[in-house]
C-alpha cells in the first residue's frame, strides 16, 4: 500500500525532492527568508489596504495598455534588484578570490549566478522595461485608445511573468544553469549538465518568449493600423519609428531563439542529436544560430532607447530633431544590418579570412547610421534652449559614455583585434559600456520623462541627480578597470586568480559596484520621496515639459480611453504644431467609446503554462500532461468568451472631460 | 550654479578611463605580447583605435561644448526652434563615419586575411622572413575537463598544462576538445582560437622572446574552468631539446587506455610528461573513437553518405560510459517490440 502511494507521489514529483532545497547553502537561506519577509509585509500590506480586489480589477486582469506597461516597468525593475545582486556578488568573489583565498562563492553557485545574471538582465529587466516603455507610450504618440490587440498584451505580459517566476524558483528549488547566458552545447546538453539548472533556463526563455513574440505583433499591428488620421509614416514620432523596427526585429529573431531552445530541450528530453557531439550532432550549429537571435536582440533593446534620446533631446532644447527623415533611416539600417553581422561573436571559431572579414566590415558599417544618429542629437542640442532636467542629463551622460562604447565594439569588430579580445574583460566591459551606458541610461531618462505622464506627478529632481551622478561615476568606476584588465589578457566567467597583481583592478571595480548600487538605491527614494511629495509635484497641465508629441495632450495620468477624440495630425511634432496653432481641447458633443473589458484568461493561460514548464523541468510528466491539457482547454474556452467590449457612457466620458477642464482653469488662474 | 557643475564633470570623468587605459600600457600582455601575430594583432589594435579617436574626440568634445554653449540660461546664444535640416551637414554627418569604415575597412580586410590563423606564417618578425625549406614545429592540443593535453607529434611526446617551443621557429597548433568548447590562448603568443569536441581548429605562431608565459582556456567549460591552465615555455638555443630529453626520461605511455584515463573529470592537475604517445591517438580523438570498437565518425559520415547502415549499424555507436561512469552516451532505436529502444541501448 505504501509503495503503491510512493509510487503514485514519485510520478506526481518526477524528480524533485528534498534533496533540492539548497537549506545547506546558506546564502540561499538568508536570501529566501529575505524574500519571504519582504513578500509577507508586502501579502499583509495588500489585505490591511484592502487592496486585493482593487489589484486583480484594476491590474491584474487589466488590458489597458498603461496598466500592463506600467506592470512591465514593475517588473523590470524588481528583476534589475535581482540582477544586480548577483552583480554585487560577482564583483566582491572578484575582488577577494585570488591565490589561496578561495573566495566565498564555490564554482558550483558562482557559475550559475554570472549566468542567471545575464539571463536576467537581458531577458527580465532590459526587455521588460524596454517593452514596458513602448507599451505605455506608442498608443499615445500615435493617438490610438489602446493596442491592437488589448487582450494578448495582457497574456504577453503574463507569459513574460511566467518566466520569470520559473528563473526565481530556480533559487529555491534546485538550481539554475551554469553555463552562461547563451548555454552553449555541449556544455548544456545532457552528458555535461545533467541536471534541472539548464531545463529552468530553456523553459522560462520558452515561456517568455512567447510573450515577447506576441507583444511584438501586437506592436506592430498598432503602429501600422492605429495611427490618428494624418500621422503618415515619415509624420510617426521617433519613438513609435524606433519602436517598430524593434518589434519588426522581435518578430523575425524571437522564432529562432525558440527554434533553437527547442532543438536544444529536445536532445535534453527526447534523445536527438542535433547540438550533442557524437551521432552526427553538431554544438557550432547551435553557437551559429543563438546569435542569429542574439545579435539583433542587442538592437531590439537599444533601438527604443535610440528613440527616447531622440525624444528628450528634442523636448528639452525646445527644439525640432536635427534630421528627422536620416534618423528614421539610420534606425531602418541599423535594423536591416543586424541581421548580418551575427558571425562576430565567433571569430575565433575557425571561419575563414574572408567570411571573417565580411561580417567584421558589415559589423563596422552600423556605425555609420548609428553615428548619424548621435550627431542628429549633437545638432539638435546645437541652437536649442537645453534645460538640463534629470532626462536631459541622462541623455548628455549617454552620448559621452556610449560612443566610447561603440568605439570598442568597432574594435572587437577587427577580427584579428577580436581574436586577442574576445572572451575577454574587455569584450565584457565593452557590451556593459553600451547596455548600462545606452538602455539603462535610457530607461531611467524615460521614467524621468513619462513618470508624470502616468502617475500625474513628477519625480524629484535632486535624488534624480543623485541617482544619475552615482551612475554615472559608478560605470566609469566599474568598468574602466574591467577595460583595463581585458588588456592584461584576463579572460571572463574565472571565479579564481593567480596573479596578485590583478587584484587592485577588480577592487576599483567593486567600489564601482558600490557606486552604482548606491545610484539604485537613490532612484528608489526617488520614488519615495516624490510620492510623498506627489501633492508638491502634481502636474495638472498634462504637458509638464512643454512637449512635442501626442502623448503630452492628455491628462497625467490619461483616462482609460486615452483621447475623447481621436486628434487630426498635421505635422512630425504633433503636439507642438497643435499648440502652435492655438489648439482648442474639445468640451462637448462626447460619444460613448468602444473600449475592450478586463479578462482573467490571460493570467490563468500563463499562470497554466508556468505550471506545464514547471512540471516539465522536474519531469512531472502527469502533472505537466494535465496543465498543458488545462492550458488548451482554457484557451479553447476563452474564445468562447463573446462579452470583451463595453461602450464607455458619453456622460462618463463628458464627466470626465469636464474635471480636467475645471483642472486646467484652476491651473490657469 | 548646478547647472554648470553638472555639465562640466562629465569631463574629468572622461578623462579618467583615457588616463587608466595609458597606464594599462605599461604590464599590458595584449599591447605588449612576445609573439610576433600577437604583436601585429596588438598593433592593429592600436592602430584601429587611434583612427576611430579621429572621430570620438570630436563628438565627446562638441556633446560637451553644445551642452554647455546652448544651456538655457544662457539667453545671449543664438536660439532657432525650427531648423532642423541641412543637406550639407548631412553630408557631413555621414559621410564622415563613412570615409573612416573605409579606411577600417581596407584594414580589416586586409589583415583579417594576413593575420588568419589558418594560414601558415610567412614571417618570424617585422625583420625576418620564414625560410622557404622550414618546417613548422606541429603540436597538437586537446582541451579535457579542465586541463591542457599537448602532443608532439615529431618528438613522439606529450605533456600535460605546460606547453614548450623553441623560440623563433613557426608553430603550428591542432586544437580540438574531448567534451566541451573551451578556448586555446596565450596572450603572449597569439590570438584563441577554440577547442571543440569531434573538430579540429589550427592556430600559425612564433614565439620571438624567450621565458616563461601563461596560457588558459578563455572560454568558460565547467566547474574546474578557473583553474585550467598551463605554462607556455619560449626556449632559446638547445632549451628546446633539453626539455625534450627531460620529457623521454620517464616511462609513461600516453596509449588509449592511459588517455581514457586522463580524460576523466579532474581540477587543478599537475604537470605530466609522457615519453611516448600513441602516433593515432589525435586522429581518434578528433575522431570520437578512441574507445576500442567505437564507430569513427569519419566512417559514420561515409555510411551515412552512402545511404545508411540501418538498425544493424547501430551496434557500433551504442553506449559508451563517461565521466563518473554513471552517464552514458547512447543511441537507442525503437521498434514495434522495443517501444524505448532499451535493447540496443542495454548492448
Amino acid at each position: 500500500m505504501t509503495s503503491d502511494l510512493n509510487a503514485t507521489f514519485g510520478q506526481l514529483l518526477g524528480r524533485l525532492s528534498w534533496d533540492a532545497i539548497p537549506y545547506h547553502e546558506p546564502i540561499l537561506v538568508a536570501t529566501f527568508a529575505g524574500a519571504a519577509v519582504v513578500g509577507l509585509a508586502v501579502l499583509l500590506l495588500i489585505t490591511r489596504l484592502h487592496a486585493w480586489g482593487s489589484l486583480w480589477r484594476d491590474w491584474i486582469t487589466s488590458i489597458d495598455h498603461k496598466k500592463i506597461g506600467i506592470m512591465y516597468m514593475v517588473l523590470g525593475v524588481v528583476m534589475l534588484l535581482r540582477g544586480f545582486a548577483d552583480a554585487a556578488m560577482m564583483r566582491a568573489q572578484q575582488a577577494v578570490a585570488f591565490g589561496d583565498a578561495a573566495g566565498f562563492l564555490p564554482p558550483h553557485h558562482y557559475d550559475q549566478i554570472f549566468t542567471a545574471h545575464g539571463v536576467i538582465m537581458i531577458f527580465f529587466v532590459a526587455m521588460p522595461l524596454v517593452t514596458g516603455l513602448m507599451n505605455y507610450i506608442v498608443p499615445l504618440q500615435i493617438g490610438a485608445r489602446d493596442v491592437a490587440f488589448p487582450f494578448l498584451n495582457n497574456f504577453s505580459f503574463w507569459m513574460t511573468a511566467g518566466g520569470v517566476v520559473l528563473v526565481m524558483l530556480s533559487l529555491f528549488i534546485g538550481e539554475f544553469a551554469r553555463t552562461g547566458w547563451l548555454a552553449y552545447p555541449p556544455l548544456s546538453g545532457l552528458l555535461q549538465s545533467p541536471d534541472v539548472g539548464v531545463d529552468y533556463y530553456l523553459w522560462a526563455l520558452q515561456i517568455a518568449g512567447i510573450g515577447t513574440t506576441l507583444s511584438g505583433i501586437n506592436l506592430i499591428a498598432t503602429i501600422i493600423k492605429m495611427r490618428a488620421p494624418g500621422m503618415t509614416m515619415m509624420k510617426m514620432p521617433v519613438f513609435t519609428w524606433t519602436a517598430l523596427c524593434t518589434n519588426v526585429l522581435i518578430v523575425a529573431t524571437f522564432p529562432i531563439l525558440a527554434g533553437t531552445l527547442a532543438l536544444l530541450t529536445m536532445d535534453r528530453y527526447l534523445g536527438t542529436n542535433f547540438f550533442t557531439n557524437d551521432l552526427g550532432g553538431n554544438p557550432m550549429l547551435y553557437v551559429s544560430l543563438i546569435w542569429m537571435w542574439g545579435h539583433p536582440e542587442v538592437y531590439i533593446l537599444v533601438l527604443p532607447v535610440f528613440g527616447i534620446f531622440s525624444e528628450v533631446v528634442s523636448t528639452f532644447s525646445s527644439k525640432r530633431l536635427f534630421g528627422y527623415t536620416s534618423m528614421v533611416y539610420a534606425t531602418v539600417v541599423i535594423t536591416i544590418l543586424s541581421y548580418l553581422v551575427w558571425l562576430h561573436h565567433f571569430f575565433t571559431m575557425g571561419s575563414g579570412a574572408s567570411v571573417n572579414s565580411f561580417f567584421g566590415i558589415t559589423t563596422m558599417i552600423i556605425s555609420i547610421p548609428t553615428g548619424a544618429k548621435m550627431f542628429n542629437w549633437l545638432f539638435t542640442m546645437y541652437r536649442g534652449r537645453i534645460r538640463f532636467e534629470v532626462p536631459m542629463l541622462w541623455t548628455v551622460g549617454f552620448m559621452v559614455t556610449f560612443v566610447i562604447g561603440g568605439m570598442t565594439g568597432v574594435l572587437l569588430a577587427v577580427p584579428p583585434a577580436d581574436f586577442v579580445l574576445h572572451n575577454s574583460l574587455f569584450l565584457v566591459a565593452h557590451f556593459h559600456n553600451v547596455i548600462i551606458g545606452g538602455v539603462v541610461f535610457g530607461i531611467f531618462a524615460a521614467i524621468n520623462y513619462w513618470f508624470p505622464k502616468a502617475f500625474g506627478y513628477r519625480l524629484d529632481a535632486f535624488w534624480g541627480k543623485v541617482s544619475f551622478w552615482f551612475w554615472f561615476v559608478g560605470f566609469w568606476v566599474a568598468f574602466s578597470p574591467v577595460y583595463v584588465l581585458g588588456l592584461m589578457g584576463v579572460t571572463r566567467r574565472l571565479s579564481h586568480f593567480d596573479d596578485p597583481s590583478l587584484q587592485i583592478w577588480f577592487q576599483i571595480a567593486a567600489v564601482g559596484g558600490l557606486l552604482i548600487a548606491c545610484g539604485i538605491a537613490a532612484f528608489l527614494v526617488q520614488l519615495a520621496v516624490s510620492w510623498r511629495h506627489r501633492a508638491a509635484l502634481r502636474d495638472v497641465t498634462g504637458d509638464p515639459w512643454n512637449g512635442r508629441t501626442l502623448e503630452w495632450s492628455t491628462a497625467s495620468p490619461p483616462p482609460e480611453y486615452n483621447f475623447a477624440f481621436t486628434p487630426n495630425v498635421h505635422d512630425g511634432d504633433a503636439w507642438h504644431d497643435m499648440k502652435r496653432r492655438g489648439h482648442q481641447r474639445p468640451t462637448a458633443g462626447f460619444k460613448p467609446i468602444h473600449l475592450p473589458k478586463n479578462t482573467a484568461a490571460g493570467v490563468v493561460i500563463a499562470g497554466l503554462t508556468t505550471l506545464c514548464g514547471f512540471a516539465l523541468i522536474w519531469h512531472m510528466w502527469l502533472v505537466a500532461g494535465v496543465a498543458f491539457a488545462a492550458t488548451l482547454v482554457a484557451a479553447i474556452v476563452h474564445t468562447f468568451d463573446y462579452g470583451r467590449d463595453f461602450h464607455l457612457p458619453a456622460e462618463t466620458v463628458a464627466r470626465t472631460e469636464q474635471a480636467r477642464t475645471l483642472q486646467l482653469a484652476a491651473a490657469a488662474s | 550654479m548646478t547647472r554648470t557643475t553638472s555639465i562640466v564633470r562629465p569631463l574629468s570623468r572622461l578623462l579618467l578611463p583615457t588616463a587608466l587605459l595609458g597606464l594599462a600600457g605599461c604590464e599590458s600582455i595584449v599591447l605588449k605580447p612576445a609573439g610576433d601575430v600577437a604583436l601585429q594583432q596588438s598593433q592593429l589594435l592600436v592602430h584601429s583605435t587611434l583612427l576611430l579617436l579621429l572621430i570620438i574626440v570630436p563628438v565627446i568634445v562638441l556633446t560637451l561644448l553644445f551642452a554647455w554653449r546652448y544651456r538655457a540660461s544662457h539667453t545671449a546664444a543664438t536660439y532657432r526652434p525650427d531648423w532642423g535640416h541641412s543637406t550639407r551637414l548631412e553630408l557631413v554627418i555621414w559621410g564622415v563615419p563613412l570615409l573612416i569604415i573605409l579606411a577600417l575597412g581596407a584594414m580589416t580586410w586586409i589583415s583579417t586575411h594576413k593575420l588568419d590563423p589558418y594560414r601558415p606564417l610567412d614571417r618570424i618578425d617585422a625583420q625576418r622572413p620564414v625560410a622557404v625549406d622550414t618546417k613548422p614545429l606541429v603540436v597538437q592540443v586537446v582541451a579535457l575537463d579542465w586541463k591542457w593535453l599537448f602532443v608532439y607529434p615529431e618528438q613522439g611526446i606529450a605533456t600535460v598544462n605546460e606547453l614548450a617551443a623553441p623560440v623563433d621557429r613557426p608553430i603550428e597548433f591542432r586544437i580540438t576538445s574531448s567534451t566541451v568548447m573551451n578556448a586555446f590562448y596565450v596572450p603572449a603568443l597569439a590570438g584563441m582560437v577554440y577547442a571543440m569536441p569531434a573538430m579540429e581548429t589550427k592556430l600559425h605562431a612564433v614565439i620571438n622572446r624567450a621565458g616563461t608565459y601563461e596560457g588558459f582556456s578563455s572560454n568558460y567549460s565547467g566547474a574546474g574552468f578557473s583553474g585550467m591552465r598551463f605554462t607556455f615555455l619560449g626556449l632559446a638555443g638547445d632549451d628546446f631539446a633539453r626539455w625534450v630529453a627531460r620529457n623521454r626520461e620517464g616511462a609513461a605511455m600516453l596509449d588509449r587506455e592511459a588517455y581514457r584515463r586522463l580524460e576523466q573529470p579532474s581540477k587543478q592537475e599537475p604537470v605530466r610528461r609522457y615519453a611516448s604517445v600513441d602516433p593515432a591517438l589525435y586522429d581518434a580523438i578528433v575522431d570520437r573513437c578512441v574507445v576500442p570498437g567505437q564507430m569513427c565518425q569519419h566512417q559514420m559520415m561515409a555510411i551515412d553518405a552512402a545511404g545508411g547502415s540501418g538498425k544493424a549499424g547501430l551496434s557500433a555507436v551504442a553506449s559508451v560510459p563517461w565521466g563518473d561512469g554513471q552517464r552514458r552516451i547512447v543511441a537507442g532505436l525503437c521498434t514495434p517490440t522495443d517501444p524505448l529502444g532499451l535493447r540496443t541501448a542495454a548492448r
